[in-house]
This record gives structure tokens, sequence and C-alpha cells, in this order.
């Protein structure tokens, strides 16, 4: 057992960071999804923005004065964008769901045609930042320090989010959003403005885990789909308008595909996807969702 | 574009709620005859297109008539039963690698790959169905686009067998009684054909028996059970037929093109085609059709002088179509049939005077109903 | 005796700490034309869908024709006869007045539902506008139902319950929002039914409900107060206070105003 756990320190550390990663991608997906019904398809293209970023201020060498600007800047831009989306999607908020989806949709091709326009699609990497670039020892192996780092900026986001959303008004507001749209605005409570605010603050969190992904993941005009994927896995693991499912099923999930890829490479994805549909057997509306939706 | 019996003139689509004085005589059988007449003109035209056209462009035809199958496949599902797949691409995958494995490996002479395909379809969609018919709401839209995607992971990975993202190549065309079809004309009518044979049987289902109950399902799952429907089966023997013709477009495509890659298994094919949904018209059948030769000549035709960007145009399209066409070209088609009845809101949104509550992509409604 | 077609022993449904229907018991011989009133709150509508399976019972059984039913889904309690028109409409608007009834009827036994061609329809067809007849809305069978009166929904509602032919017909409220002719001529077309059709009605219209009714139960407070004919019924003084309201609640409840038993059709008959 000792010795297992040694062999594979590295794929578990790893799957933490990755499961970091996932949840700041996640959490924003999952509120906007619990609270406002809107399935944010431009997610992904969303995290990609921020893989660019990153690129454009690091491309010419990585600097923390850099890598700080690229994380503000995809802060700002995600609000921006988010907000946007908002106002977009407001006019449909009578339409079926499916029609929400489908703008988001329009959006996210447009985003990563624009993107492919401007940069190309060839495939970079970018280094981390100076200080983090190099590997420390971990059981039998070795991980770079960056992933580390990783871990240590996933938790203390999921403790903001987590104390935004439990412990404060604004919070109260969300959790009731999610809990009964119709009923917050049933109270007089001007729900636009805590859409546009969620919805912003979501994307934000896209951007912001699309620049701190690209030392992972490198830049890839292809990423915006397949980490859209992975959210959507989260989500649905975790149960939707759940901070506390979108970080349990972020984790799972960095597991599995972790050590899934160490023990079991050639079977990776179908594990991630076995994963998924045991625990929709099991629990159909995610660990953590709500137990009935609309009844 | 090719709807059998669907009344466009008039006078076969007069009013018939505002005024009670004349109802039920839409559907009396001697006007059937007239009803038909549009819909074989459509095919008529089709048919003697090669004659009028350079082979290039009877090929984009071809591919508008394969992709608008598989449209019309979604439509199935999307418009017709109120099940809003985002990875319907799925099936269409199986059924172009199957039909591709079988040309190369056992026949190419039709229809064989083609019927194949059709069964993989099916046999996807049973497999998958089971899971994704459910769930609703959102939780359908995410296990559908997770489906599209582990198929063309599937295909990426399992490069044995599917030749990996070098995608099958080599593929032979359609081959009749041992002869191949060489000529893009004759390939083209090959399409042609089972295009109209497909399309006729999802024509045939929507307006069933069935095909009712399947859109009793989608206005109102509740009312369908207390009449004493089990919503689930209809859904799903409608989730496994969606996926059988899907598996036909694609076995098509894969002789026709003769090429198979793990993106046409992809979330991207399942968006376009959506847009052609939300462009024609979810649940007019032939609204899509339409929608998705829009979207074919702009990808394929004047793509390349768009500099590959195709996708940009068709995501600001997209995003302009969601706000304009709520119920697609079908929409604006339907406007005028039905002013006359236009009492209730629902009524005033319907594309096809058939079927009132078609129209705007039905989805989950997010407005809750009272208990 | 005879098995009574609907039979409930101890039916209870809890929402919370609320017992909106509280150890009800209740036997309905097949044949009878069974009435069920109560102010606004005495837990009928609760009831009803406790009988049609809509909702699961907290704790008591359901049986039909002396076979337990209380563990069986909705549509399945459907399709062994249990019919039902809602107190809230729930035809399907985007559909044409006919269609409505033909997707009932085509689910009946012998009926066309599991085909994929449009064939065989004309027999459910000719049965739907046997029905439309039947209600009188033989002339807007081709309507939509979005562009029906309020009267002609509710009449419609009852075409559809029909069309499932039923053992047991639960009608929540038939009569609510029609003119005193409609209304007429629902009684005496749900009086001119078989007697293999047994019905359990719901009615604020106690007009309705003595022109109709074979037996009548109270309901109050999500308990049975009484079980009788008619006539003791009217007589029972308990009744009377539960209507008059010795308590404010039912008063406050009872959206029809202080309907005393002797009230005649009350304006506001939507709830």
């Amino acid at each position: 057992m000792a010795d297992w756990f040694s062999e594979n320190l590295v794929s578990i550390l790893n799957g933490f960071a990755i499961g970091s990663l996932l949840f700041i991608l996640a959490v924003g997906l999952s509120i906007v999804f619990g609270m406002m019904g809107v399935l944010n398809l431009a997610h992904g293209a969303f995290y990609l923005v921020g893989t660019y970023l990153a690129y454009s201020l690091l491309d010419d060498g990585v600097t923390w004065g850099g890598f700080l600007g690229a994380l503000a800047l995809a802060a700002v831009f995600g609000l921006v964008a988010g907000g946007a989306l908002s106002v977009m999607t407001e006019p449909l908020a009578k339409r079926p769901i499916l029609d929400q989806a489908l703008l988001t949709l329009g959006v996210s091709l447009i985003v990563a045609e624009v993107l492919s326009i401007i940069y190309g699609n060839d495939v970079y990497s970018v280094a981390p930042p100076p200080g983090l670039d190099d590997r420390v020892d971990v059981g039998d192996g070795s991980l770079p320090v960056y992933r580390l780092a990783l871990i240590g900026i996933g938790l203390v986001l999921a403790l903001i989010v987590y104390l935004v959303v439990e412990k404060t008004s604004v919070g109260a507001l969300v959790r009731a959003s999610v809990a009964d749209r119709e009923m917050v605005s049933a109270m007089g409570i001007d729900n636009r403005k805590v859409k546009v605010a969620v919805l912003g603050i979501g994307s934000a969190l896209a951007m912001v885990a699309g620049v701190l992904g690209t030392p992972v993941y490198g830049v890839d005009p292809g990423l915006d789909e397949s980490v859209l994927l992975l959210a959507l896995i989260v989500v649905v693991i975790g149960g939707l308008g759940s901070v506390k499912g979108a970080l349990i099923g972020a984790l799972v999930i960095g597991q599995v595909d972790s050590l899934g890829r160490a023990l079991l490479p050639e079977l990776a994805s179908f594990i991630l996807f076995g994963a998924l549909a045991v625990v929709l057997i099991v629990r159909p509306r995610g660990l953590f969702g709500p137990r009935k939706v609309a009844s | 574009m090719s709807a059998p019996a669907r009344p466009t003139t008039p006078a076969a689509t007069a009013p018939a709620g505002g005024s009670s004085a004349v109802p039920g005589s839409r559907r009396s059988r001697g006007r059937a005859p007239l009803r038909a007449v549009p819909a074989l003109a459509v095919l008529v035209v089709l048919a003697l297109v090669p004659y009028f056209v350079g082979p290039d462009e009877t090929d984009i035809l071809s591919r508008v008539l394969i992709f608008g199958l598989f449209a019309v496949s979604l439509d199935l599902l999307v418009g017709i039963t109120g099940l809003p797949s985002l990875g319907h691409a799925a099936y269409f995958g199986v059924g172009a690698y199957t039909a591709g494995l079988v040309a190369e490996h056992w026949t190419p002479n039709a229809p064989v790959p083609v019927l194949v395909a059709a069964g993989a379809g099916a046999v996807a969609a049973v497999l998958t169905g089971w899971l994704v018919v459910r769930s609703d709401g959102v939780f359908f839209l995410m296990l559908t686009l997770a489906i599209g995607e582990i198929t063309s992971q599937l295909a990426l990975q399992l490069d044995d067998v599917t030749g990996g993202s070098d995608g099958l190549f080599g593929i032979p065309t359609f081959r009749i009684g041992g002869e191949p079809l060489r000529l893009e004309g004759y390939r083209y009518w090959y399409v042609l054909a089972v295009f109209v044979i497909t399309f006729a049987a999802v024509w045939l289902i929507s307006r069933s028996p069935f095909g009712l109950a399947l859109r009793g399902i989608r206005d109102n799952e509740d009312r369908m059970r207390s009449l004493g429907y089990s919503p689930f089966r209809y859904k799903y023997v409608a989730y496994v037929l969606a996926g059988a013709f899907a598996g036909i477009a694609g076995g098509l495509f894969a002789q026709f093109n003769r090429i198979v890659n793990p993106s046409d298994a992809g979330f991207a094919l399942s968006a376009i085609t959506l847009l052609a949904l939300v462009l024609g018209g979810a649940g007019s059948l032939w609204g899509p059709v339409i929608g998705m030769a829009v979207v074919v000549v702009v990808r394929d035709y004047y793509g390349p002088d768009l500099g590959g960007h195709g996708p940009l145009v068709l995501g600001i399209v997209f995003v302009i179509a969601v706000y304009v066409l709520p119920r697609g070209f079908a929409g604006l088609a339907g406007l005028g049939a039905l002013r006359g009845r236009r009492r209730g809101a629902v009524s005033a949104h319907a594309t096809d005077p058939d079927d009132p509550g078609s129209g705007a992509v039905p989805g989950t409604s997010s407005e809750e109903r009272p208990a | 005796m005879t098995t009574p077609l609907l039979e409930l022993r101890g039916v209870t449904r809890q929402f919370g700490a609320l017992r909106a229907v509280d150890g009800v018991d209740l036997q309905v011989p097949p044949g009878a034309r069974h009435a069920l009133i109560g102010p606004n709150g005495a837990g009928k509508s609760t009831l009803f869908k406790l009988v049609t399976g809509s909702m699961p019972v907290t704790s008591g059984t359901v049986a039909l024709d002396g076979s337990d039913i209380t563990k069986l889904g909705e549509a399945q309690r459907a399709r062994r006869g249990i019919s039902q028109t809602l107190q809230h409409s729930s035809l399907f608007l985007s559909q044409t007045v006919e269609r409505n009834v033909v997707m009932a009827a085509q689910r009946q036994p012998g009926g066309n539902r599991h085909s994929l061609v449009p064939r065989r329809q004309k027999a459910t067809r000719d049965r739907a506008r046997e029905l439309l007849v039947d209600v009188g809305l033989e002339r807007r069978s081709g309507a939509l139902v979005s562009a029906l009166s309020h009267g002609e929904r509710r009449q419609l509602e009852v075409a559809v319950a029909l069309a499932c032919e039923p053992r047991l017909l639960l009608l929540d409220e038939p009569a609510a929002g029609m003119s005193p002719a409609e209304s007429g001529r629902l009684v005496g077309l749900l009086k001119a039914l078989p007697d293999t059709v047994t019905l359990v009605i719901v009615e604020h219209d106690l007009d309705v409900v003595f022109a109709l009714a074979t037996s009548v139960t109270v309901l109050h407070l999500g308990k049975l107060l009484l079980t009788g004919s008619p006539d003791e019924v009217r007589a029972s003084t308990a009744v009377q206070e539960a209507y008059l309201g010795t308590g404010r609640e039912s008063l406050f409840l009872d959206t029809d105003g202080p309907a005393g038993l002797d009230v005649s059709r009350s304006e506001q008959g939507v709830s």
C-alpha cells in the first residue's frame, strides 16, 4: 500500500492540481446554470480567451508581472464578456432553455473563430512564472512546482467562493435564486442585476482558469470544446448550482483523470465517462444536486 | 423543398380556428392529391438538377441532401419529441464509420452499407438512449453533449479500427449491382433516392398516432401520463428511430465523402445542425433541410472564399437567427397561413399548419407548469 | 355486497406538518355517482391526485375493483381505467380540439397508438367526433384549443376524459366557469353515462352535485366528515357547521364565499 502510494503520489497530487483548475472552471458554470438555468456553452471559449491572453502577455518571456497582468486582464475581460452575455440572453429569458444555450453556442463559435483569425491554429506552450518552473521530487517521481501552487490557488479560490456564497447576503440571494428563481423575482428583487453579476463572475473565473491552465495544457485552438466538456462532467457529477458539488466533482474528476492516465493510459477517457455514467445511474441529479428540479 | 403532401396552398390551409364553420375541412380526403402536387414538383426539379448544373454543384447538392437528412433525424428528436440533443452527431458518426468499414471489408454495394449503418445508429441509440432519455432539461443537454464527445473520442482512440486521427479513408464509393457510381449525377440520384425514402418515413411517423403521442409528450408530459401513456417508452423509441435515421445519413456520407474523421461525430456537426433547425424551423421537417442547405452552402461552397472562416459567418448567423427567426423559415411560411387562427399566443408562433405546436426549438420550457 | 370499485383505506398525505388528507376511508360502489364536497382546502383535489397516482400517498392504500393499486404509477392506473379532468385545464393548447380527443382515444385497447404510419385512424377519429358531439363541441373540432372559451375547454376536458373509456371517472370541478346552459348540458351528459362508468365528482356548484350524485362525501380539513345520501348530507348539522364555518378558516379558505348548502350558482366558480 505504501509502495503504491509512493509510486502514484505524483499522479495523485497532479490530480489535485487538475481538480483545482477544474473547480475554478466549473464553479462559474455551475452557479450560472443553477441560478439562471442558462447552459453557457461559451464557457469553454472564455477559457480559450484566457489562454490566448496569457500567451500574448507571456510569449516574449514569462514574468510575474506579465502573469499577474494576464490574470487581472482575464478577470476584467471575463466580467465584461459575462455581463454582455447576460444582457444578450435577457430577451430570450421566456424562451425554452435550448434557445439560450444556442445563443451561447453561437457566441462561442464566433469567439473561437475570431481567436483563430488573430492567432492562427498553431499549438504553443507557455512556461510557468519564474520560481514555479522547477520540479520537485515527490514519492518516486517529480512534479512541476507550478502544479503544487495550483492546488493552493484552487483551495484559496474555493474557500473564497464558498464564503461568498454561503455567508454573504449576495450569496444568500444566489442560493435563493438557485432554489427558486420565480420566488426571488416575485420578492421584487431585480434578478437581472444578480444575473449580470453572476454570469460576469462565472465568465471571469473561466478566463482566469484559462490563464492558470496555460502552463499546464498550453495554447491550443481545440481546447474550448474539451475544457467545456470537462467542466460539464464536473457539474453533472457534482450537481448543478452547488459550490460543494463543483468542488467535489472537480476533485473526483481530477483524480480519475490523472490516476486513470497513469494506471490505465489507454482507457483514460472511458474511465472519465464511466464515472459520469455511474454517478448518473445512481444519482440522476448529481451528487449534491437538488432532489427534484421542476415538479 | 421536398415536403410530401404538406399543404402549402392557401386554400388547403384555410383557417380552421377562427371560424368554426369549416371544421376538419383541411383534412378532407378530396384534397390529398392537391396537397401532393407541390411535393411532387419539388421532387421532379430535384431529380432533374444534374442536367442543369455542373458536377461541383451536384456534389454540393448531394451534401445538402445527406446533411439535410441528418437534420431531419434531429428534427424528429428536437422538433417533434421535444428532446433537444446536443450530441446527435454521435449516431451520424457511428453510421459513417460502420458504413465505411462495411464498404471496405464486406461490400460497397447499395444499399447494404446504408442499411447496416442504420442498424448501427439504432443500436448505439438503444445503448445510450436508456440513460439519456431518463433525464430532462439541462441534464439532457449535457448528457447528449457528453455522448457526442465520447463518440468522437472513441473514434480517435480506437485507431486500429477507425484509423484514429487520420480517419477512415479510401472508402469505396457507392456501387449498384457491382458497378461503382463514378459520375456525380449518379451518386446524387442514389443519395436523392435514399433521402426521399427516409424523409417519407420520418414524415409518416410524424403524422402517425405514434407521432401524435410524441407531440403530446413534447407539449405536456404529465398530461400524457394521466392519459395512460408511458412517456419514457415513447421518447426512447423516438430516440432510437432518430439514431437509425442519423445512421443512414452517416452511411451515405461515408461512401460519398470516402473519408470519415472523428470530427464527423463531434460537437461541431451537432451544433451546425441545430443551427439548421433554428434557421429552418424545428418540427416542420422540411424547414431544417432548407436550413441545412444554407449551412452547407456557406460552409462548403463559399467556405473557401471566406478564408476558411465559414464558422465565423455561421456563428453570426446563428446569433441573429436565435433572435430574429424564433420559428425559422418555416415560421415565416407559417405566419400567413395561420393569420386567420391566431388567437392564442401559441398558435401565432406555429410553423406547420398540421402541427401548430411546432415551431421554435421547443426543448424544455423554463417556465414551470402549474402543479 | 359487491366489491367497491374504488376503496380507500386510511389514505393520508402529508406536506411537512400539514396533513392535507388525513386517514380517509372511502368506498365507492360500481356505477355510483359519488360527489366529494367540502370547503376549499378540505383536501379534495389532493385526494384526487392520490387516487390518480399523480401524487404518492404518505400512508394508506388505494384499491381499484378489489386490487391494490397504491404502488402503481399514474400511467398504469390510467390504463386500468382511472380517468380524470383537472381543475387546472391541462389540454394541449397548441393542438386542435379533435387531436386532443384522439390523443386519448388512440391509447385505448384496440387503439392504434403504436402505429408508425398514419393508418387505421378512422375508427379513432370517428370515436373522437362522437365524443365531441356528445359534449357539444362538434363544430369546433378543427379549432385550436387556445382559441376555445373557458367553458368550451371544460367541455373538451370531459370529452378527453371519456375518450379514455374510464371505469372510474374523476371530475374536478367540471362545471367551474360554465354558463348555466353549459353546465345543464354537462349534467345531462354525465347522467346519461352508462353505469359501467363510476363517477367521483368534486364540485362547488351544489346544484350540479345534487342533480347528479347518488351519494355524497363531505371532507373537512383533510378528514372525512360524513358519507351519505344527498338528503342525509343536506340535513347534517356537522356539515352545515363545516361549510358555514364555526371557525374562521373555512370562511377564509372558501373563495366561493360563505357557501351554504342551499347556495345557488356562484359567480366565480374558477378556483
